[in-house]
């Protein structure tokens, strides 16, 4: 069946929800309205306000309440209505949830899923349009996931709401609204830390996440060469084996990313591939990010800045047909370096 | 009847809330244990930093009274006394603080992270008011799945400057959650004064903003003190609702080990240390006929012993493994 994301995530959280009395949930509007990107509609009319709680503007004091909550016997899902408001919060997931099994000794653990809406594209300006996995990849204790389609939402979902330990799931706000033609169930729970092989070929591999799985997929469309595709679906732990597994057999590894090129994800992927697998590469790794500027609101200016199919087939053909690795579009263009 | 020393932590926990002096014992082995704390940083067989609580004992005690292992406590960095007072054993705290794998988290916590579960100690909090919010969530547990749990959250006045308190009450409020948000008012907010930080000194007053049933209590009498908050959880246990106690207190030492505390008005501390919890604990079950002097110095003596034996017991104590590192991460781990 066609499925929206938005409505992926609500049967999720109702299927874990059916399954769990223990499974609670709060957030900011997510109760009888449902939800500001309609990702929560009918659980509180399914499971009523002792389980499904909106809460004053307090980040900090409900995402809290979720490592309180959590190590006492509750499975607290916790949507922060867009990623930066974690910036209020961030203390108690990254220093406190992230730690509360190491600093008890295993005696208590804080399996919380704290969802947000994450990432550009929608036109909501700087401040509501990171992606900001960063705050978090560099905390143990953390397990952090982005899906990248209704089918991808729904099966890390469950798995996330079943972990005993912190989870950040960050769902990319541009695809709440696309379609996935898939049969909700637990046959369609998706295990943490698995990539999923989106397309199979033998020039280049390209790892994507989130938003750029899409980005990917477009831009294999009528090209020259042959991908091995990955959705990384987990950063934190990330599949190294599907990744280093699939450069060993292509030689070329392209990354896509949406986040500035300071710090982000790909840089560990490209740094473990380069270090255990440089025997394979034939070529350059290729890291394409966004510019390190904030994201600009203008329609025009916000589409630049984050990698197109055209960027990333244009990338591919010179990685496979020249062995060259491109210079980001910004420096092409001399308008940053 | 041995009045420390018991097998486990929640013996200790249980002499506490039922036996008058054990309360008074198990004050006087707080200020020997962190005595002993002091002492071991001087020698240099400590690393890092730690904060005692010496005055603040009897907070620590007539909490520990009052409450039930079953209910959850979120406490500061300055937690020796609450999980001494709790039933943590000293030679358990005593190894954590030495970073030795006896100690009450294997060592890889120090003086500021403590735990155990066993008498409902969550894991102590190195960050300002960080407690707060989860002890509000530890009520939310106790609510939704119908148990008779309350829990606590213990923090001193500088944390009700922070956003998390002040969420915290809200949230706990609104949401008819049972915590006793429990503020050990001691003036100082690290190395800074209430007056200088903070519009007015009864921090009690805060709760008004959250309509929340709020009292000033002396934190210097544990014998009225344990009456007193014995109450508030009753009160809480009750009607579900929370509740907030400021406790006027005051800490004898300095913020942290490396503070002199120079900067006290002078003559403070001295008002204060005629207050200190275990000389009006010690004076009063003199006056009240239950021990005579020589019985009192003998308990502080018996106290003493039994404290430089844990001492010896923790600095005994071998190293953690390299694997316990690696360990508790995560569910896997």
């Amino acid at each position: 069946m066609l499925v929206r994301m938005n409505q992926a995530v609500s049967a999720a959280i109702a299927a874990e929800m059916r399954d769990d009395p223990t499974v609670v949930l709060w957030g900011e509007d997510i109760g009888e309205s449902g939800g500001v990107f309609k990702a929560t509609v009918g659980l509180f009319e399914e499971f009523g306000a002792d389980r499904v709680r909106d809460t004053p503007i307090s980040e900090m004091g409900f995402l809290g309440a979720a490592v309180g909550a959590a190590a006492t016997g509750l499975r607290p899902i916790v949507e922060i209505m867009f990623v930066e408001f974690l910036g209020v919060a961030l203390d108690q997931l990254v220093t406190e949830a992230a730690m509360f099994r190491y600093l008890s000794a295993g005696e208590y653990s804080a399996g919380i899923t704290l969802r947000a809406s994450a990432g550009a594209g929608l036109g909501f300006g700087a401040q509501h349009s990171q992606m900001l996995d960063r705050w978090v990849i560099g905390s143990p204790g953390m397990t952090v996931v982005v899906p990248s389609s209704a089918r991808t939402a729904y099966g890390l979902l469950r798995s996330a709401i079943r972990t005993d330990d912190p989870v950040l799931v960050l769902e990319p706000r541009q695809l709440y609204g696309t379609r996935s033609d898939f049969e909700p169930g637990d046959d369609a729970v998706l295990p943490l830390g698995k990539a999923e092989f989106i397309a199979a070929g033998t020039d280049v591999t390209l790892v994507g996440l989130g938003s750029t799985v899409p980005t990917i997929g477009e831009a294999m469309e009528g090209s020259r060469w042959s991908a091995d595709a990955i959705d990384l679906l987990t950063i934190v732990p990330w599949d190294s084996e599907a990744v280093l597994d699939s450069v060993s057999r292509t030689g070329r590894l392209v990354i896509v990313e949406e986040g500035p090129e300071q710090g982000g994800w790909g840089a560990d992927v490209a740094a473990t591939v380069a270090s255990k697998a440089f025997d394979s590469l034939k070529a350059p790794i290729v890291r394409m990010t966004t510019p390190n500027v904030p994201i600009a609101f203008s329609q025009s200016l916000e589409e630049r800045f984050l990698p197109s199919a055209t960027d990333v087939a244009h990338a591919v053909d010179e990685l496979v047909f020249s062995g060259r690795c491109v210079s980001p579009w910004w420096e092409r263009e001399g308008l940053a370096t | 009847m041995s009045l420390i020393g018991e097998p486990n932590p929640l013996e200790r926990r249980d002499v506490i809330k039922f036996d008058r002096l054990a309360r008074l014992g198990r004050m006087i082995e707080i200020r020997r244990v962190e005595e002993a704390i002091q002492q071991l940083f001087a020698e240099g067989a400590v690393r890092g930093t730690t904060h005692t609580a010496q005055g603040q004992e009897a907070v620590s005690v007539a909490l520990a009274a009052a409450t039930e292992p079953s209910d959850s406590v979120t406490c500061t960095y300055r937690g020796h006394g609450v999980a001494l007072a709790l039933g943590m054993k000293p030679e358990t705290l005593l190894a954590e603080v030495l970073g030795r794998s006896t100690g009450a988290i294997g060592g890889v916590g120090g003086s500021m992270h403590l735990c155990d579960r066993s008498i409902g100690l969550m894991p102590t909090f190195a960050i300002v008011g960080a407690g707060i919010p989860v002890a509000v969530g530890a009520g939310l547990s106790s609510k939704i799945l119908g148990s008779n749990a309350i829990a606590v959250a213990v923090f001193g006045d500088g944390a009700t400057n922070i956003g998390a308190f002040h969420e915290s009450m809200n949230l706990a409020r609104v949401w008819e959650l049972p915590v006793l948000f429990l503020c050990e008012n001691n003036l100082y907010g690290e190395y800074s004064r209430i007056d200088r930080t903070t519009p007015f000194e009864d921090l009690h007053r805060r709760g008004g903003s959250y309509d929340m049933d709020s009292r000033s209590l002396d934190g210097q009498e544990v014998e009225s003190l344990t009456v007193e908050l014995q109450h508030e959880v009753d009160q809480i246990r009750a009607t579900s609702m929370p509740r907030f106690v400021e406790v006027k207190t005051y800490r004898f030492a300095g913020h942290s080990r490396s503070d002199p505390a120079t900067y006290r008005p002078e003559g403070e501390l001295d008002k204060w240390l005629k207050r200190d919890p275990i000389a009006l604990a010690s004076a009063a079950v003199i006056a009240d006929g239950l021990l005579d002097e020589g019985a009192v110095e003998a308990l502080d003596k018996q106290v003493s012993e039994r404290v430089t034996e844990a001492v010896g017991v923790a600095v005994a104590s071998p190293e953690p493994a390299l694997k316990s590192m690696f360990e508790n991460v995560k569910a896997d781990s």
